[in-house]
């Protein structure tokens, strides 16, 4: 590939995530972009274009009346969990066709308290399944694991292992929403809402806004950055028998193909690297049993290996494949649009070296990241310095 | 229990064969064709829903105490989603055999919302 065509990231912009009173969902997509911007040390007049996503709060092209009209493209992405990662896609893809040189792609979000409140014709489901309770996503991640237990000989143990790591590392990560280090024993020992899982063990929907600035390598080296490059960017959805969010059913012998799988391969294809050559990964943990199944179905591990490689700490942040590094969705919280964003963020700091109290050691030169959700979408990028 | 033998209704694939659920009707390119569905099965995987979902969409009674949600396993044809009744909620054993019945989704309702629902063969 020619190097006009490879695309990198060249800045980075956040807004925290949590609960922020009195700001919208678009102020806080704005507000990154402005970030984002300022750390790629280009205006907003440069902008050539922009793919935006949010699920809930609004069309994420109104933001030019904060940023400025200056007639930029601006198209709005809604995929439901993949939102981000579809943004990100689309952004790419419009500068490695050639048609752009710099833009970005922008995710924000702002949820209502309490779990997500699907409804079945949202999702091509008849009316009765919502009516008897099954549009609850934390029924399916609950009976996900809870097989995968019983198949692999994963522990209660290490689900809360995994809470715990998440709440150890968002302690590190100014832009996390729990920063507040959880006693193993309290996850264990706290609430059920969906057994096997407490209420520590899974993430909250909330808000937040990531943007990324993207540029061709040759625009970057123009401007003098020292950029990341963005070396796969894929997005797919569910295969025949797998298990997804909201299934009134699955086929004999199904829940072993999934989006993510489809995705994953596809990225390690693209970037022409293996998952052994990964320094560190952001996984979709929507719970603490995502991250775990997660990480074999990305192909960092075998199915069941988790429960030693958790036991030993190789996904914490000194370990051989550091997991999660800002605490994840556990402990930032689930702004669908920007979640996905959030990972590729985070993956950037990591890349820069300025990860601060949470900084994976060694100088990490590629970085994973993966989102997954209803109804069975996935979406992965590589990065690489 | 009602007076006629309870079955589910499933949709099989013209074509592949394969088995789905709930049937999903004869419509225009309708590729399914309706089954009945074996009545009896084994817990595939479970969990416990122990807070009131939503409404909308749920329209289960304000009361909510927690129920047992299954994906039981009909041999031969496929995995469906149903309750989980007639059994302790610490008894749910993955593998274990259940068999078809039925739990109204407000026990209380005069003509009550029946959803499909799985018990624990020796309980029936």
């Amino acid at each position: 590939m020619s190097a006009a065509t490879n695309v990198c990231i060249i800045g980075i912009g956040i807004h925290p995530f949590g609960r922020t009173d009195g700001v919208s969902g678009l102020d806080q997509g704005a507000h990154a972009v402005r970030a984002a911007l300022a750390d790629a040390g280009v205006a907003w007049g440069d902008v050539q274009f922009a793919y935006g996503g949010s699920d809930a709060a609004g069309n994420p092209d109104t933001m030019v009346d904060r940023l400025g009209l200056t007639g930029m493209q601006f198209i709005n992405v809604r995929n439901g969990c993949a939102t981000g990662g579809s943004a990100l896609f689309s952004a790419q893809m419009a500068i490695r066709s050639g048609e752009f040189e710099l833009g970005l792609a922008v995710g924000f979000d702002k949820h209502p308290r309490g779990a997500f409140n699907a409804l079945p014709a949202e999702y091509n489901l008849p009316e009765w399944y919502g009516a008897a309770g099954y549009m609850v996503t934390t029924q399916f991640f609950a009976a996900k694991i809870m097989r995968y237990m019983h198949l692999y000989g994963i522990s209660r143990r290490t689900l809360g292992l995994v809470a715990q790591k998440a709440f150890a590392n968002g302690v590190h990560a100014p832009h996390a929403w729990r920063r507040e280090e959880v006693a193993l024993d309290t996850i264990l020992n706290a609430p059920m809402v969906s057994d096997p899982f407490t209420k520590y063990m899974f993430c909250s929907p909330g808000e937040g806004g990531v943007a990324l600035v993207l540029a061709s390598e040759k625009k970057a080296r123009e401007l003098g950055i020292r950029p990341i490059h963005l070396a796969a960017a894929t997005m797919r959805t569910r295969p025949p028998a797998s298990f997804e969010v909201f299934a009134p059913s699955i086929e004999i012998g199904g829940g072993v193909n999934t989006a993510t799988r489809l995705a994953a391969a596809a990225a390690f294809e693209k970037a022409g690297i293996g998952p052994g050559e990964i320094d560190l990964a952001q996984l979709q943990d929507t719970e603490a049993g995502a991250e775990i199944m997660h990480m074999a179905e990305n192909g960092f591990c075998a199915d069941g290996d988790q429960e030693q490689w958790i036991a030993e700490g190789r996904t914490a942040i000194g370990g051989g494949l550091p997991v999660n590094t800002d605490g994840g969705c556990l402990a930032c919280g689930e702004p669908i649009g920007a979640s996905g964003l959030r990972q590729v963020y985070e993956n950037a700091v990591q890349l820069r070296g300025l990860g601060g109290g949470r900084q994976v050691p060694g100088a990490p030169r590629t970085a994973y990241s993966h989102v997954y959700g209803a109804p069975g979408v996935s979406a992965v990028t590589i990065l690489h310095t | 229990m009602p007076d006629a033998p309870l079955h589910l209704m499933g949709g099989r694939h013209r074509q592949t064969g394969r088995v789905t659920f709930p049937y999903p009707g004869d419509g225009p390119g309708a590729e399914f064709d309706p089954v009945a569905l074996p009545t009896r099965g084994t817990v595939w995987s479970y969990t416990i829903q122990r807070f009131r979902p939503k409404t909308p969409p749920y329209a289960g009674p304000e009361a909510f105490e927690p129920w047992a949600l299954a994906y039981v396993e009909l041999p031969g044809a496929v995995i469906v989603e149903a309750r989980l009744v007639g059994v302790d909620l610490d008894a749910i054993r993955i593998g274990m055999a259940v068999e078809l019945t039925r739990v109204a989704l407000d026990p209380a309702a005069q003509d009550p919302f029946w959803l499909p629902a799985f018990c624990p063969e020796a309980a029936q």
